[in-house]
């Protein structure tokens, strides 16, 4: 029999912004749903955010930025996933990211932007739905 | 009749009203609600009476304006002799794109200035870190060493503005350069007027901008106030902020009670350091939000002010008035802007305007609607500082002082601010402190508690959210947000590699020794630390000599 593996998902907190009340409530509505969640804390470089991903073999990854900065950082983030390897894991992103740069975020791999006002069972029932599955 | 014998009519007429007329309108329109409640969960009743307030004692509790407790104004005239100082945060780009921000608001009718700096300044960095990448001028204004700070005021007379600094970490650096271009402009620093934020208290568990551990911090924060109550009397060296709390996830009950707590805190050290409390007591200011339920806020305001001359009455003897006087600046909460129908946050941010003012503010930022989106525009700004103009001259609420006092309401929640105030007084004594509270995760579990319990109610639609959670559209109101060049980065990087090739470097470096001599010895940073931006010594310079002694404070992390 195999042991149902709880969705491993990391919360992170790219770039040098330290509004984490949305990241929080995040954090914790997943964790509530069922899954096991990583918070990384702020100011986190991409480097540290993809090995703790990396180490903690998460299914998933939400980025949290308010500070305009997702144009540098995210391109560095989802290219280290791919240096790492770490292509199937499900990346999505929630913040203050205007509506204009979103194709552009979503053309570097990142699955859905979140924007404020989402209701927290809207993401996890998008978590669930698109998680990648494990073999 | 007695008082008493008055209420014991009123308590009687109350039930009879309870008991006749009531029930036939609940009976034919039932409430809509099983209960009322307000933000920091206090049930609402339907209707105050003077029941509610029978102990109230009017000399006691309120006074007269001017006068202590100073529940209804720190001035005699309130409003009447002076408007508030209508100060918008504002700072984004280069120092030269500011400067002309600044520059508009001044015309616009603006009457004090309020610098937002952006990342990589906050937290110790100069704009070539690689901690900068991405984030140079875009949350704010980059400003690295002096130089940015003499562009900055380029054209604006120090002895004609007060400037406010939401600076916290490197508060010294900032302020010496604050002082530096006042030396330039010939304005001695006796006569300059601004508030640095230098409240790293909340830091800790609210807005959470930190560079060095709790004890090294607060003896930073106490030497900026021993320096200025010396010799920049004009100066408020601190400003006791609520904000960033209740922006975080606190309510209204604990944006009051940890915000007065860490001034509690910050007067136990400058006592400690041998100041005397009415020296730097009256130089003190704070800083708290506007939220949305009005009567809930004005409420706060009041008790705020009452705990305070309270306490420093009680607690630390003062016997200057001024000691106990809470000056206060107020921000509308950014939190509540919605990016949806965007338009609609103006109304928002009148009501909450209309509480600060209501409530005898000194100081109050408005926000811009389209802050849910991005920095504000030209347009969003100017709408903001017309609506505090419509509050000030148009809506006549002005006129006289504290016109809610005596509401059984207004006056029942103040006095139960002030009770649930006091629990978290008594609470966080027992912990030993505000130190050993950040230590132990107690602020951070509780505001992360009511930040999830507010997010529940949004979701359950327990809250209604207009635009979000409810009358919601489909359609989408365009609206052009404002971007900060990308090129900024690189301009700003070049000048100042520019600065740092052709300042003296002897100079900077015998700076920087002494300043790490001086930290060593613990001894009051100020004067070194000014003779080291005005040798034109970075940010990042600064702090990186400091972080080699103090260390960096490492996050606890409580979701």
């Amino acid at each position: 029999m195999q042991n149902q593996r709880k969705i491993r998902v990391l919360i992170a907190k790219p770039g040098l912004d330290s509004h984490d009340r949305g990241a929080k409530i995040i954090a914790r509505a997943l964790r509530d749903a069922g899954m096991e969640v990583i918070y990384t804390g702020l100011k986190q470089t991409p480097e540290q955010i993809v090995e703790t991903a990396l180490q903690e073999d998460v299914d998933v990854i939400g980025l949290s930025i308010l500070s305009g900065a997702h144009k540098t950082l995210f391109p560095m983030i989802m290219e280290l996933l791919k240096q790492k390897g770490l292509t199937d894991v499900l990346v999505v992103a929630g913040g203050i990211i205007p509506e204009e740069d979103v194709p552009e975020m979503k053309k570097l791999g990142i699955k859905e932007i979140f924007g404020p006002g989402t209701r927290t069972d809207k993401i996890v029932q998008f978590v669930f739905e698109n998680v990648p599955k494990r073999t | 009749m007695s008082d008493k014998e008055k209420i014991n009519e009123i308590a009687k007429e109350r039930e009879r009203w309870e008991k006749t007329t009531l029930p036939k309108w609940i009976g034919q329109s039932p409430e809509r609600k099983s209960e009322f409640r307000n933000h920091s969960g206090t049930l609402i009743k339907r209707v105050y009476t003077p029941e509610d307030i029978k102990d109230l004692d009017y000399m006691r509790d309120l006074g007269f304006p001017g006068e202590y407790p100073f529940t209804r104004g720190v001035h005699a005239t309130m409003h009447r002799g002076r408007l508030w100082t209508m100060r918008q945060f504002s700072g984004y780009g280069t120092a030269e794109q500011t400067n002309q921000r600044f520059k508009y608001l001044l015309k616009e009718g603006e009457t004090g200035l309020s610098i937002a700096f952006d990342y990589p300044s906050i937290r110790g960095y100069d704009s070539d870190h690689p901690f900068s990448k991405g984030e140079v001028g875009i949350c704010g204004v980059a400003v690295s060493s002096l130089k940015d700070m003499e562009v900055l005021f380029n054209g604006i007379p120090l002895d004609k503005v007060t400037t406010s600094m939401t600076i916290n970490g490197p508060a010294a650096m900032l302020l010496a350069m604050y002082i530096a271009v006042g030396n330039k402009q010939g304005v001695p620093m006796e006569k300059l007027g601004g508030t640095t934020q230098n409240d790293v208290l909340k830091e800790f568990f609210a807005q959470k901008l930190i560079i060095f551990p709790p004890k090294p911090s607060l003896k930073l924060v106490t030497d900026i106030v021993e320096y200025c109550t010396k010799h920049v009397p004009r100066w408020n060296p601190i400003s006791i902020s609520g904000y960033h709390i209740r922006e975080a996830g606190g309510n209204a009950v604990q944006e009051l009670a940890f915000t007065l707590y860490d001034g509690i805190t910050y007067v136990e050290s400058c006592l400690e350091r041998g100041m005397k409390v009415d020296e730097f007591a009256p130089r003190l200011s704070f800083f708290f939000a506007a939220h949305n339920d009005l009567f809930e806020e004005i409420a706060k305001f009041r008790a705020a002010r009452r705990i305070w001359a309270k306490t420093m009455k009680e607690r630390f003897h003062a016997k200057n008035p001024r000691s106990m006087w809470m000056r206060m600046h107020v921000q509308t909460a950014g939190f509540t802007l919605t990016a949806q129908q965007p338009l609609n946050n103006i109304t928002r941010v009148t009501i909450q305007a209309l509480s600060a003012v209501l409530a005898g503010t000194q100081s109050l930022h408005t926000n811009s609607f389209d802050e849910a989106l991005a920095l504000p525009s030209e347009e969003a700004v100017r709408i903001a500082l017309r609506t505090q103009q419509i509050i000030a001259h148009e809506s006549g609420v002005v006129n006289t002082i504290d016109p809610l006092a005596g509401s059984y309401y207004v006056e029942n929640l103040t006095n139960e601010m002030e009770e649930r105030t006091m629990e978290y007084f008594r609470k966080l004594d027992d912990m030993g402190g505000a130190i050993p509270a950040i230590e132990k995760g107690f602020f951070q579990k509780e505001i992360a508690d009511s930040a999830y319990e507010y997010q529940k109610e949004v979701d359950e639609k327990r809250r209604i959210l207009v635009g979000v959670n409810d009358y919601t559209t489909e359609e989408k109101q365009p609206i052009k947000v404002l971007r900060v060049d990308p090129k900024v980065e690189e301009e700003q990087v070049t000048s100042l590699h520019k600065l740092k090739s052709e300042r003296d470097n002897k100079k900077v470096n015998e700076m920087l020794e002494k300043l790490h001599y001086a930290t060593e010895k613990d001894e009051n940073l100020m004067p070194i630390i000014i003779d080291a931006v005005k040798a034109y010594a970075t940010i990042g310079e600064i702090c990186d000599v400091l972080r080699k002694i103090y260390g960096e404070y490492k996050e606890l992390i409580v979701i």
